[in-house]
Protein backbone atom coordinates (compact mmCIF):
# COMPACT_ATOMS: atom_id res chain seq x y z
CA UNK A 1 0.00 0.00 0.00
CA UNK A 2 1.33 3.39 -0.96
CA UNK A 3 -0.07 6.52 0.65
CA UNK A 4 -0.30 9.47 -1.74
CA UNK A 5 -2.24 12.13 0.11
CA UNK A 6 -3.62 12.84 3.56
CA UNK A 7 -5.57 16.01 4.30
CA UNK A 8 -8.00 17.09 6.97
CA UNK A 9 -10.20 20.19 7.16
CA UNK A 10 -13.41 21.21 8.93
CA UNK A 11 -16.44 19.61 7.26
CA UNK A 12 -17.67 22.82 5.64
CA UNK A 13 -18.67 23.53 2.06
CA UNK A 14 -16.18 26.40 1.94
CA UNK A 15 -13.41 23.76 2.06
CA UNK A 16 -14.83 21.78 -0.87
CA UNK A 17 -12.49 23.46 -3.37
CA UNK A 18 -9.35 22.60 -1.39
CA UNK A 19 -10.34 18.96 -1.04
CA UNK A 20 -11.29 18.64 -4.70
CA UNK A 21 -8.11 20.23 -5.97
CA UNK A 22 -5.91 17.97 -3.85
CA UNK A 23 -7.75 14.81 -4.89
CA UNK A 24 -7.84 15.65 -8.58
CA UNK A 25 -4.12 16.57 -8.62
CA UNK A 26 -3.39 13.29 -6.92
CA UNK A 27 -5.44 11.35 -9.50
CA UNK A 28 -3.75 13.25 -12.32
CA UNK A 29 -0.30 12.27 -11.04
CA UNK A 30 -1.45 8.66 -11.17
CA UNK A 31 -1.96 9.05 -14.90
CA UNK A 32 -5.76 8.90 -15.04
CA UNK A 33 -7.27 10.53 -18.12
CA UNK A 34 -9.45 13.64 -17.93
CA UNK A 35 -12.71 11.67 -18.08
CA UNK A 36 -11.70 9.47 -15.15
CA UNK A 37 -10.45 12.49 -13.18
CA UNK A 38 -13.83 14.13 -13.68
CA UNK A 39 -15.58 11.01 -12.38
CA UNK A 40 -13.28 10.91 -9.35
CA UNK A 41 -13.98 14.62 -8.68
CA UNK A 42 -17.70 14.11 -8.98
CA UNK A 43 -17.79 11.09 -6.63
CA UNK A 44 -15.57 12.92 -4.13
CA UNK A 45 -17.72 16.06 -4.20
CA UNK A 46 -20.92 14.05 -3.67
CA UNK A 47 -19.45 12.21 -0.67
CA UNK A 48 -18.05 15.42 0.85
CA UNK A 49 -21.26 17.40 0.38
CA UNK A 50 -23.20 14.69 2.22
CA UNK A 51 -20.75 14.88 5.12
CA UNK A 52 -20.78 18.70 5.19
CA UNK A 53 -24.60 18.73 5.12
CA UNK A 54 -25.54 15.85 7.43
CA UNK A 55 -22.65 14.35 9.42
CA UNK A 56 -22.46 16.99 12.13
CA UNK A 57 -25.97 18.24 12.95
CA UNK A 58 -25.01 19.53 16.40
CA UNK A 59 -21.37 20.43 16.70
CA UNK A 60 -18.88 21.01 13.87
CA UNK A 61 -16.33 18.35 12.98
CA UNK A 62 -13.62 17.44 10.51
CA UNK A 63 -13.38 15.38 7.40
CA UNK A 64 -10.22 13.61 6.38
CA UNK A 65 -9.24 12.34 2.96
CA UNK A 66 -6.50 9.82 2.30
CA UNK A 67 -5.58 8.76 -1.22
CA UNK A 68 -3.63 5.59 -1.69
CA UNK A 69 -2.68 2.94 -4.19
CA UNK A 70 -3.17 -0.71 -3.36
CA UNK A 71 -2.84 -3.53 -5.88
CA UNK A 72 -3.41 -1.27 -8.90
CA UNK A 73 -6.44 0.28 -7.25
CA UNK A 74 -6.66 4.00 -6.52
CA UNK A 75 -8.47 4.44 -3.22
CA UNK A 76 -10.01 7.68 -1.96
CA UNK A 77 -10.70 7.15 1.72
CA UNK A 78 -13.07 9.66 3.28
CA UNK A 79 -13.39 9.69 7.06
CA UNK A 80 -15.68 11.62 9.40
CA UNK A 81 -16.65 11.25 13.05
CA UNK A 82 -20.26 12.26 12.51
CA UNK A 83 -23.56 10.38 12.69
CA UNK A 84 -23.45 6.87 11.19
CA UNK A 85 -24.26 6.91 7.49
CA UNK A 86 -23.92 3.93 5.18
CA UNK A 87 -24.60 5.18 1.68
CA UNK A 88 -24.04 1.73 0.22
CA UNK A 89 -27.33 0.62 1.81
CA UNK A 90 -29.47 3.30 0.12
CA UNK A 91 -31.80 2.38 -2.74
CA UNK A 92 -31.26 3.98 -6.16
CA UNK A 93 -33.49 6.93 -7.11
CA UNK A 94 -36.19 6.55 -9.77
CA UNK A 95 -34.44 7.92 -12.86
CA UNK A 96 -37.47 7.71 -15.11
CA UNK A 97 -39.82 9.97 -13.11
CA UNK A 98 -40.81 13.16 -14.93
CA UNK A 99 -40.29 16.71 -13.62
CA UNK A 100 -43.33 16.61 -11.32
CA UNK A 101 -42.59 13.26 -9.72
CA UNK A 102 -38.83 13.46 -9.74
CA UNK A 103 -37.40 13.60 -6.21
CA UNK A 104 -34.69 16.10 -5.35
CA UNK A 105 -32.42 13.77 -3.38
CA UNK A 106 -30.51 10.57 -3.88
CA UNK A 107 -28.65 11.45 -7.07
CA UNK A 108 -25.29 12.17 -5.41
CA UNK A 109 -25.05 8.73 -3.84
CA UNK A 110 -26.22 7.18 -7.10
CA UNK A 111 -23.41 8.95 -9.00
CA UNK A 112 -20.83 7.62 -6.54
CA UNK A 113 -22.06 4.04 -6.93
CA UNK A 114 -22.33 4.36 -10.68
CA UNK A 115 -18.95 5.98 -11.36
CA UNK A 116 -16.68 4.16 -8.94
CA UNK A 117 -15.55 0.59 -9.53
CA UNK A 118 -16.23 -0.24 -5.90
CA UNK A 119 -17.59 1.58 -2.83
CA UNK A 120 -16.91 0.25 0.65
CA UNK A 121 -18.22 1.52 3.96
CA UNK A 122 -17.39 0.63 7.51
CA UNK A 123 -18.10 2.15 10.91
CA UNK A 124 -15.03 1.96 13.11
CA UNK A 125 -14.25 3.69 16.43
CA UNK A 126 -17.25 6.01 15.98
CA UNK A 127 -16.05 7.04 12.55
CA UNK A 128 -17.57 6.61 9.10
CA UNK A 129 -14.93 5.26 6.74
CA UNK A 130 -15.87 5.37 3.08
CA UNK A 131 -13.59 3.94 0.42
CA UNK A 132 -14.12 5.03 -3.18
CA UNK A 133 -12.14 2.67 -5.39
CA UNK A 134 -11.05 3.11 -9.01
CA UNK A 135 -9.15 0.39 -10.81
CA UNK A 136 -6.00 1.52 -12.57
CA UNK A 137 -5.65 0.21 -16.07
CA UNK A 138 -2.49 -1.79 -16.42
CA UNK A 139 0.09 -1.10 -19.09
CA UNK B 1 -18.83 29.86 -12.41
CA UNK B 2 -19.98 32.73 -14.65
CA UNK B 3 -23.56 33.33 -15.71
CA UNK B 4 -24.62 35.51 -18.63
CA UNK B 5 -28.22 36.20 -19.50
CA UNK B 6 -29.54 37.47 -22.79
CA UNK B 7 -33.14 38.37 -23.43
CA UNK B 8 -34.57 37.16 -26.72
CA UNK B 9 -38.05 37.73 -28.08
CA UNK B 10 -39.30 34.34 -26.92
CA UNK B 11 -37.35 33.85 -23.73
CA UNK B 12 -34.06 34.23 -21.93
CA UNK B 13 -30.81 32.54 -22.93
CA UNK B 14 -28.70 31.76 -19.88
CA UNK B 15 -25.08 30.83 -20.62
CA UNK B 16 -23.17 29.17 -17.81
CA UNK B 17 -19.41 28.84 -17.77
CA UNK B 18 -17.09 26.93 -15.43
CA UNK B 19 -18.18 24.63 -12.62
CA UNK B 20 -21.64 24.18 -11.18
CA UNK B 21 -21.05 22.43 -7.88
CA UNK B 22 -22.49 22.50 -4.36
CA UNK B 23 -20.83 25.89 -3.76
CA UNK B 24 -21.90 27.64 -6.97
CA UNK B 25 -25.27 25.99 -7.76
CA UNK B 26 -27.24 28.23 -5.34
CA UNK B 27 -26.11 31.30 -7.30
CA UNK B 28 -27.36 29.73 -10.54
CA UNK B 29 -30.70 28.85 -8.92
CA UNK B 30 -31.08 32.38 -7.56
CA UNK B 31 -30.36 33.96 -10.95
CA UNK B 32 -33.13 31.93 -12.56
CA UNK B 33 -35.49 32.36 -9.65
CA UNK B 34 -35.07 36.17 -9.84
CA UNK B 35 -35.87 36.07 -13.56
CA UNK B 36 -38.98 33.96 -12.88
CA UNK B 37 -40.12 36.50 -10.28
CA UNK B 38 -39.72 39.21 -12.94
CA UNK B 39 -42.14 37.24 -15.13
CA UNK B 40 -39.84 35.25 -17.40
CA UNK B 41 -41.03 31.71 -17.99
CA UNK B 42 -39.07 30.39 -20.98
CA UNK B 43 -35.38 29.64 -20.62
CA UNK B 44 -32.70 28.25 -22.87
CA UNK B 45 -29.71 27.11 -20.86
CA UNK B 46 -26.52 27.15 -22.89
CA UNK B 47 -24.07 24.77 -21.20
CA UNK B 48 -21.47 24.91 -23.99
CA UNK B 49 -18.85 26.38 -21.63
CA UNK B 50 -19.90 24.41 -18.55
CA UNK B 51 -17.05 22.10 -17.58
CA UNK B 52 -18.47 20.34 -14.56
CA UNK B 53 -21.82 19.71 -12.91
CA UNK B 54 -22.64 17.69 -9.79
CA UNK B 55 -25.94 16.57 -8.26
CA UNK B 56 -26.21 19.98 -6.55
CA UNK B 57 -26.37 21.58 -10.01
CA UNK B 58 -28.98 19.07 -11.16
CA UNK B 59 -31.05 19.78 -8.05
CA UNK B 60 -31.02 23.51 -8.88
CA UNK B 61 -32.14 22.73 -12.42
CA UNK B 62 -34.91 20.44 -11.18
CA UNK B 63 -36.09 23.00 -8.61
CA UNK B 64 -36.24 25.63 -11.37
CA UNK B 65 -38.07 23.26 -13.73
CA UNK B 66 -40.66 22.48 -11.05
CA UNK B 67 -41.29 26.21 -10.50
CA UNK B 68 -41.61 26.80 -14.24
CA UNK B 69 -44.03 23.93 -14.69
CA UNK B 70 -46.44 25.64 -12.28
CA UNK B 71 -46.28 28.75 -14.48
CA UNK B 72 -46.66 26.83 -17.75
CA UNK B 73 -43.08 27.80 -18.55
CA UNK B 74 -40.34 25.73 -20.07
CA UNK B 75 -36.65 25.10 -19.86
CA UNK B 76 -34.53 23.90 -22.78
CA UNK B 77 -30.88 22.99 -23.07
CA UNK B 78 -28.17 23.43 -25.63
CA UNK B 79 -24.45 22.68 -25.82
CA UNK B 80 -24.15 19.71 -23.45
CA UNK B 81 -20.77 18.09 -23.84
CA UNK B 82 -18.18 15.92 -22.12
CA UNK B 83 -18.67 15.45 -18.38
CA UNK B 84 -21.88 17.51 -18.31
CA UNK B 85 -23.47 15.37 -21.00
CA UNK B 86 -22.38 12.23 -19.15
CA UNK B 87 -24.00 13.44 -15.92
CA UNK B 88 -27.23 14.25 -17.79
CA UNK B 89 -27.25 10.72 -19.23
CA UNK B 90 -26.48 8.88 -15.97
CA UNK B 91 -29.11 10.86 -14.05
CA UNK B 92 -31.86 10.37 -16.61
CA UNK B 93 -32.10 14.18 -17.07
CA UNK B 94 -31.33 13.52 -20.71
CA UNK B 95 -34.77 11.97 -21.16
CA UNK B 96 -36.84 14.37 -19.02
CA UNK B 97 -35.54 17.59 -20.60
CA UNK B 98 -35.43 18.87 -24.16
CA UNK B 99 -31.87 19.15 -25.40
CA UNK B 100 -30.84 20.75 -28.67
CA UNK B 101 -27.70 20.82 -30.78
CA UNK B 102 -27.76 24.54 -31.52
CA UNK B 103 -29.25 27.76 -30.14
CA UNK B 104 -30.87 28.37 -33.51
CA UNK B 105 -32.92 25.17 -33.42
CA UNK B 106 -33.79 25.69 -29.76
CA UNK B 107 -34.97 29.27 -30.41
CA UNK B 108 -37.39 27.97 -33.03
CA UNK B 109 -38.77 25.58 -30.42
CA UNK B 110 -39.21 28.51 -28.01
CA UNK B 111 -41.36 30.47 -30.44
CA UNK B 112 -45.12 30.40 -29.77
CA UNK B 113 -46.63 27.63 -31.85
CA UNK B 114 -49.57 29.61 -33.29
CA UNK B 115 -47.22 31.90 -35.23
CA UNK B 116 -45.76 29.03 -37.24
Amino acid sequence: MKRLLSIKFPAKLENLGRFMESVSNCARRQGFDQKKIHEIELATEEALVNICSYAYPEKPGDVEINCKIENDRFIIEIIDSGVPFDMTSLPDPDLTADIDERKMGGLGVFFIKKLMDEVRYRRENDRNILNLIVKKEKG
Amino acid sequence: MEIQTRKERNGVIVSVKGRMDAVTAPEFEKTLSDLIIKGENTFLLNFGALEYISSAGLRSILATAKKLKEKQGKILFVGLRGPVEEVFKISGFHSIFKIFDSEEIALKEMAPKEIE
